[in-house]
């Protein structure tokens, strides 16, 4: 009896594991429920967090009444965490049927082989060079699901209060940097504006000084030159005297959204995705181009959609991504949410996102689209941007010099190349 | 509690000539059963990831393309990568601080508490409660109290006019900090084996001692350190596998940062594999930590006869 009793134990034991481990491994969500035959789509996404979040869920609900035999779960990720997630489901076989990548993550997981062509695209209903964006050799293996650019966003409060005129889209560095040194004050915890030494705005002033990221082809960095030190140093000596520095907690997660939504903040370069999460400060604020130097340049970014390789529902997961890149019911909620924009090529149908207020000047959303540039984007991608902005942290921390820290970021992105 | 095994055996079996082999195969069974709760989750989450991670250790993988077999070179190229060496040295400096710091901390403790303290209860719960809170919570609390500029220590310092460091925001301060808050966690844990050690003891020893009319540091010196080396050297043994294995605080505290001051092997693992996608170098160096730590291990299990009394 006793006998029987522990095998049992011990067997249970050993199905209870065995049944724990394949439910960790579950790799696909099956069809054929017994309730219905619809099929679950999973979709994995950074882009809706902190704040959107209702806005994909609104576009869900549309596309599920239109398409009554599929059913889509989202499962999103905040950015910071979201690519260490996605590689470690593709790795572990259980990647949702569809994923959102960034276009610099794009090459590396098109290279991989984890996405699955898609076939029978409308070709006319996206802008073309977003939908060239996510062609790999030849075949179309994204689609891209949105852009966005940078601005500078202002409180329009901070300046009238100072008796300052508003950032004009023919500013310079220097008229930015006399206005941020005229609107900060340390002692009330007002600071004159908020642009980080990283990674992700380096590339952007050093466009705006005139320079290059790489040489032309590809086979070195360019930005050790004159044109990279002043973008460095237009960078790195801002933190401590109008921008906050390290030590009052700038880098941390929202940091600088709280900062301006508290009215502390008088400019901040960041993404016309936050149009929607600010639409209910207390405070009026407004949008203008950038700042150039040498020369103007916005940063733009791009979102695509891809199909899992893996996936065993590629065609319903191809269609929920359709839907979710070029429906009407899309664009209509991108627009009134003031989220990024759709990439459709009919932009009569961005109309109605000019008429909308917060802020009123969304006419610089599409100035800013007529000097952009794009990330560099190499195999080892994030290495390279931690390196940058590790060396520019560096000297904004005073513990390097600007020149050294320069230098030394150009060597270790030299060494990536290889 | 045997006895049912042995006679419930054979009336449900028949009987055959070589009854020896086979009841010691049956109770070879029976050991094999009562191993598999406790060996097969050791084989499937900690054996089975070992030997894959040494698969993975000669191959070049950023988890999503195909593995490209390299045969060595990702040790040889850990070997001549100064961030190897540095992830090392960082990891050697935090185990040089919290080692004694933890040690002493935690036999001050247990002698404290092994008095006939009003309320000793209470201290052992209140120092013990750390080793069983959360990393997380516990790296979180002390980024807070260390914060450079609106933090709790360097307010007080303030108030008694030092101008306090910048703690995690400095490479220079940003070991200490995490050296600081490992050792006020883990203190209750060092406490609690040292402290069961004092106990076991013998009071005729310290009788006779002062009979003989030992001090209290004789007494000391000379009867409670060399009775308390086991678990001293079980401490230190431990102490020094978990410092070689030093993450959770540092991941949350800075990162590895600033500007890689705290980037200690594990997180040099991590961040291989999970930001810049190499795995196979990742791998390779958790296999070099390995062999690092079982040498030590092994350097520590060979001195210890000279200095380890056993009663």
């Amino acid at each position: 009896m006793r006998r029987q009793l522990t095998i049992g134990v011990a067997v249970a034991a050993s199905t209870l594991m065995l049944a724990a481990c394949s439910q960790g491994s579950a790799t696909r969500s099956s069809s054929g429920d017994d309730e219905s035959d619809r099929v679950t789509v999973r979709y994995m996404e950074f882009s809706s967090n902190n704040g959107n979040e209702d806005n994909l869920a609104s576009i869900v609900e549309a596309f599920e009444a239109d398409n009554p035999d599929i059913e889509v779960i989202v499962e999103t990720t905040p950015y910071d965490d979201y690519f260490t997630r996605l590689q470690t489901a593709v790795a572990g076989n259980t990647e949702a049927d569809a994923f959102e990548l960034n276009y610099e993550n794009f090459v590396t997981y098109a290279e991989s082989g984890a996405l699955a062509e898609l076939s029978g695209v409308d070709e006319g209903a996206y802008t073309p060079s977003l939908l060239e964006a996510f062609q790999y050799d030849g075949a179309q293996v994204g689609l891209p699901e949105s852009f966005s650019d940078v601005v500078l966003f202002y409180n329009k409060e901070l300046f009238a209060e100072a008796g300052l005129d508003e950032p004009s889209a023919d500013w310079t560095w220097e008229d930015q940097l006399a206005a941020a040194e005229a609107l900060t004050d340390t002692d009330e915890g007002v600071f004159g504006l908020y642009q980080p030494a990283t990674f992700h705005e380096f590339y952007k002033v050093l466009a705006q000084a005139g320079g290059e990221f790489f040489t032309a082809d590809g086979s070195a960095v360019a930005f050790d030159s004159p044109a990279g030190l002043e973008a460095a140093r237009w960078l790195v000596e801002k933190p401590g005297t109008v921008m906050p520095t390290e030590a009052d907690g700038a880098g941390t997660p929202d940091f600088d959204t709280e900062l301006f939504r508290s009215g502390n903040l008088a400019m901040w370069h960041t993404g016309i995705w936050m149009f929607g999460p600010l639409a209910d400060t207390p405070f009026e604020w407004d949008i203008v181009v950038e700042p150039g130097n040498a020369t103007q340049a916005s940063a733009m970014f791009t979102n695509g959609v891809v199909v899992s390789a893996g996936s065993d529902h590629p065609e319903e997961a191809q269609r929920w991504l359709e839907y979710l890149t070029s429906s009407d019911a899309m664009v209509d909620t991108r627009l009134e949410a003031g989220w990024e924009l759709p990439p459709i090529a009919d932009t009569d149908k961005l109309a109605p996102y000019l008429d909308q207020t917060p802020p009123a000047n969304r006419d610089a959303v599409f100035e800013a689209l007529e000097e952009t540039v794009l990330p560099p984007v190499i195999s080892s991608q994030q290495e390279m941007q931690d390196a940058v902005t590790e060396e520019l942290g560096e000297a904004a921390a005073g513990r390097k010099d600007v020149e050294d820290a320069l230098a030394d970021a150009a060597d270790r992105v030299n060494a990536l190349l290889n | 509690m045997t006895a049912p095994l042995t006679q419930a055996a054979p009336a449900r079996i028949a009987p055959g000539p070589p009854a020896r082999p086979r009841r010691r195969l049956r109770k070879a069974g029976t050991v094999v059963l009562f191993l598999a709760p406790s060996f097969v989750p050791l084989a499937m989450f900690t054996l089975a990831p070992m030997v894959g991670s040494l698969w993975v250790a000669l191959h070049d993988w950023n988890l999503i393309s195909p593995m490209q077999w390299v045969g060595l070179d990702n040790f040889g190229d850990l070997i001549g990568d100064s961030n190897t060496w540095r992830a090392f040295g960082n990891t050697l400096y935090y185990i040089a601080g919290y080692l004694p710091l933890v040690f002493a901390g935690g036999l001050a403790a247990a002698l404290a508490l092994n008095t006939a303290l009003r309320g000793r209860s209470v201290f052992r719960a209140a120092y013990f409660l750390p080793v069983v809170t959360s990393w997380v919570v516990v790296a979180l609390v002390w980024k807070w109290l260390l914060n450079p500029s609106s933090g709790v220590v360097n307010e007080v310092l303030g108030a008694i006019g030092i101008d306090g460091p910048g703690w995690w925001t400095d490479p220079v301060w940003a070991m200490p900090s995490v050296i600081l808050a490992s050792a006020w966690k883990d203190v209750g844990f060092v406490m609690v084996i040292l402290l069961a050690g004092l106990q076991s003891i013998p009071a005729e020893y310290y009788d006779a001692a002062r009979v003989d009319g030992a001090s209290t540091w004789k007494r000391f010196r000379h009867v409670t350190l060399p009775l308390l080396s086991p678990s001293s050297f079980f401490v230190v043994v431990i102490s020094l596998i978990n410092g070689f294995q030093v993450f959770d605080q540092v991941f949350v505290m800075t990162g590895g940062g600033p500007a890689g001051s705290t980037e200690v092997v594990v997180q040099q693992i991590y961040d291989l594999t999970f930001r810049y996608g190499r795995a196979g170098d990742a791998s390779a160096l958790s296999w070099l930590l390995f062999a690092v730590v079982l040498i030590v291990t092994a350097v520590q299990v060979r001195i210890q006869r000279r200095w380890v009394t056993y009663a």
